[in-house]
């Protein structure tokens, strides 16, 4: 296991180098002028030329990746154009929020999808599978920001129930930290859980059909022992693939949603970076994120092997 | 007796009511502030956030008169080279810096002479500034300048505590010190900024809340929705098609100024090789695009009627308005004959740039439809607002819907636009006449040549139309019934000096 581990992360190592080439070069080819956006309406032509200066600009391509690339080695990402905060600590003040909210998303996703689908493969082709099916479908197609902006109007507007958006530190009051980020993590969840109510159905459907599954019901396992036990743990394979690569994406930042519910995460800061042409603050994010992705990859390869036998040897 | 009684009961609930009013005024912004520096800040909220947190030398009016702030008066010599001011003797910064002539002597200079500083060409005109005594500060102009005190009246007048300037340098944004009625106590970006009510200040009998927290949130509706779910207890900017609902809902007020800005369409008549076409070339053929816009369809249509239908870079309202060119009624015959006099007869083809907003699109597409039956047809380019600046300011553009925040001063929406040399001159527009009276605007404290000098200038411009102005936002503010004393500027700022809230 641990040689497994240490051969993924050496080959993380390339793999992060091209993420750092890809965003940097690709994020020069993005036309407007930084400076000029930083510049906002008084644009004079002095102060342009000093930011460019200052922030480099007008040195060669190669050189700035060079500058950056080191400055990122000793963990120094730099600064954010437009409010001057260091990135390194933008990202730690952002990374919590997202995690929290990609943690929460997910738990309501597993806890609608994974049952949702073991049922409608059980059952399949009768009534609930396909309520199973519309549900998912639905869920899969409402878009976020609608369902979000439906629900401030009904959960927080009419009913006074949940505060409408925000967000509160885990660390100052856990319960209130959940609580306000309740509505946002239902919506991100209800679409996730769709896409992992239809891999888990197909996961057990083929699962259902195989040999030992046959055997254990023949052996007069109870009903509920041969799904959970036999069928589900088999199926799960392909479902932590789903689900990790779900949670890299929501690190990520879900940022329709955080910007319904304006929740101060990793999402909101990427897009106004982009607007803004903050060139060091989408350039840290996406190298953390791309970093993240990654570790995550490693993990679901970890958990195969900790679920499925057969592939420890390997 | 028992009305007595009863009355003093009352008394004494709306007493206590005041007494536990709520303690921390929650406003919601459309974005989030940059760097919370006045020297070094650009954005339009940051500019809300420094109204309660900075002080300014001197204050405006809702009629746009300057008045005392900081300064308690002031003098310009004769020549109008020298600008004498008097202090107010009894202000601390936040860390208990005192505020005095050195101090203000030391902000003007580091709005001058800071290489970051954004706000060195709002007082280029400056050329050295002097402590005469304790409260009085001497300003050296290099030529007249009647846009100074205007200056003063935003950024460039903020003072901030020299001793955390100097402790803090660039950084100062972070944990700014000023010595405004709030004082900074945490930011954190694109969720909050919270300032506290600050003892010290020369004024705090005037301000009721012990906290002050400005909310981003972007999205129009959400912001609304935050309000009408009591987490906000105010908002700037909602959106005009959202005045009806928010009017008729018995838990909402609202408030609304004219801003001082405008909306336009530039015109490039000479930045680059895009200018080559009839457009840019051909006066006639812009006047038939002026022509062929109802301006008040644009209002009605897209905006409810929440905005001023204009032609000059302030509204109609203003005090510097030209009488002599009201708004004209549309005049499609008129726009079609002077085509053909231009010598398009089948009409022409332009391409405008626009802001991939929705509401900038609809403005453009309402143009589209009027223009085309003019015969003016015009094909839409949305940008990304970061596209569409560089592209204009590289003349890439042969017409780009654009606008303007407004400035207190005529100077601010009018001289860096047109003049020959003029900052914000992205429509290459050059003309000897126009240079001389907006400069001669410029150096003139008299009201009355000043006036004249627009008036000239707005005569050429006419004709010449760089920029198709189309009309002036209005500020809307909402905000929950109970909140009294809420008085609307047109810089769209938010005061709150007086403000109340009653739950």
């Amino acid at each position: 296991m641990l040689a497994f581990l240490g051969r993924r992360l050496l080959i993380a190592i390339p793999t992060i180098i091209l993420i750092s080439i890809f965003v940097f070069t690709l994020q020069k080819l993005l036309p407007g002028d930084p400076v000029l956006v930083l510049a906002g309406e008084e644009r004079d032509p002095a102060v342009l030329e000093y930011l460019r200066e200052q922030y480099r600009l007008n040195d060669p391509i190669i050189v700035q990746y060079f500058t950056w690339i080191g400055n990122a080695l000793t963990g120094d990402l730099g600064i954010s154009l437009r409010t001057q905060e260091p990135v390194l600590a933008l990202i730690g003040q952002k990374l919590p929020v997202t995690i929290q909210l990609a943690v929460m998303a997910l738990i309501i996703a597993i806890a609608i999808g994974v049952p949702a689908g073991v049922l409608s493969a059980y059952k399949k082709g009768t009534w609930i599978d396909w309520v199973a099916n519309v549900v998912a479908l639905s869920g899969l197609s409402v878009p976020n920001f609608w369902l979000g902006i439906m629900l401030i109007l009904l959960i927080s507007v009419k009913l006074g129930w949940l505060p409408a958006s925000g967000y509160r530190p885990f660390a100052d009051d856990p319960l209130d930290s959940i609580r306000v980020m309740l509505m946002p993590a239902f919506v991100l969840g209800t679409g996730l859980a769709a896409t992992l109510m239809r891999h888990t159905r197909s996961a057990m459907l083929s699962v259902l059909k195989s040999d030992y599954i046959r055997t254990a019901r023949a052996k007069g396992l109870a009903e509920h022992v041969v799904l959970i036990k036999h069928a589900l743990r088999n199926a799960l394979v392909p479902i932590v693939t789903v689900t990790t690569l779900l949670f890299g994406e929501l690190l990520a930042g879900a940022v329709l949603t955080e910007q319904i519910f304006n929740i101060p995460g990793f999402g909101k800061l990427v897009v106004d970076a982009v607007f803004n042409r903050d060139y060091a603050v989408v350039q840290g994010i996406v190298l953390c994120t791309g970093i993240a992705f990654i570790f995550m990859n490693i993990l679901a390869d970890a958990a195969y092997r900790v679920l499925n036998p057969r592939m420890r040897d390997e | 007796m028992a009305l007595k009684k009863n009355l003093a009961l009352a008394l004494a609930f709306g007493l206590a009511a005041t007494a536990v009013q709520a303690q921390d005024l929650r406003i919601g912004l459309q974005d989030d502030a940059d760097v919370l520096d006045p020297d070094q800040a650009r954005t339009f909220v940051g500019r809300i956030v420094f109204e309660s947190l900075c002080d300014k030398l001197v204050d405006i009016t809702p009629d746009l008169e300057i008045i005392p702030q900081l300064a308690t008066g002031w003098e310009f010599s004769e020549d109008g080279l020298t600008l004498t001011m008097t202090l107010r003797d009894d202000v601390v910064f936040h860390d208990g810096t005192p505020f005095n002539a050195e101090a203000a002597v030391y902000n003007l200079d580091r709005s001058r002479n800071l290489p970051e500083s954004r706000r060195a060409s709002e007082v280029s005109s400056i050329s050295g500034v002097e402590v005469v005594d304790a409260t009085t500060i001497r300003i050296t102009l290099a030529a007249p300048d009647a846009t100074l005190l205007a200056q003063l009246s935003d950024r460039a007048g903020m003072m901030i505590s020299p001793a955390a300037a100097e402790t803090m340098g660039l950084d100062f944004g972070l944990t700014p010190v000023c010595s405004g009625p709030y004082s900074f106590v945490e930011r954190i970006q694109q969720d909050r900024i919270v300032l506290e009510r600050f003892e010290g200040h020369w004024d705090a009998a005037n301000y009721h809340f012990d906290t002050v927290t400005f909310l981003p949130i972007p999205d129009t509706t959400v912001r609304l929705a935050n309000l009408r779910a009591g987490d906000l207890d105010m908002l700037e900017r909602l959106a005009a098609t959202d005045l009806t609902s928010a009017s008729a809902d018995a838990s909402l007020e609202t408030a609304q100024a004219t801003s001082l800005g405008y909306q336009a369409m530039t015109i490039n008549v000479g930045n680059g090789e895009r200018s080559g076409g009839p457009l840019g070339q051909d006066a006639r053929v812009r006047q038939a695009l002026s022509l062929s816009i109802d301006r008040s369809v644009i209002a009605q249509v897209v905006f409810e009627g929440a905005v001023a239908p204009g032609n000059q870079p302030w509204p109609p309202t203003s005090p510097w308005y030209n009488a002599d060119f009201p708004i004209q009624e549309r005049d499609v015959e008129a726009a079609r004959a002077l085509l053909a006099e231009a010598g398009y007869p089948d009409g022409v083809d332009i391409t405008v740039q626009v802001a991939n907003n929705p509401v900038q699109q609809q403005v453009m597409q309402v143009i589209q439809a009027m223009a085309g039956e003019a015969g003016i047809r015009i094909s839409l380019e949305a940008k990304e607002f970061a596209t569409l600046l560089s592209d204009q300011t590289a003349g890439a553009y042969e017409a780009s819907q654009v606008g303007w925040s407004g400035r207190v001063d005529p100077d601010g929406n009018l001289h860096q636009f047109v003049t020959t040399d003029g900052g914000i001159n992205d429509a290459g527009y050059s003309n000897a006449e126009v240079d001389a009276f907006l400069n001669g605007a410029r150096v003139s404290n008299d009201i009355d040549a000043r006036r004249a000098a627009y008036n000239g200038a707005s005569a050429i411009l006419m004709e010449d139309l760089p920029l198709v102005y189309l009309y002036h936002p209005v500020w809307i503010w909402a905000m929950e019934t109970g909140i009294d004393g809420f008085v609307p500027y047109p810089d769209g700022m938010i005061r709150l000096a007086g403000l109340t809230l009653t739950e």
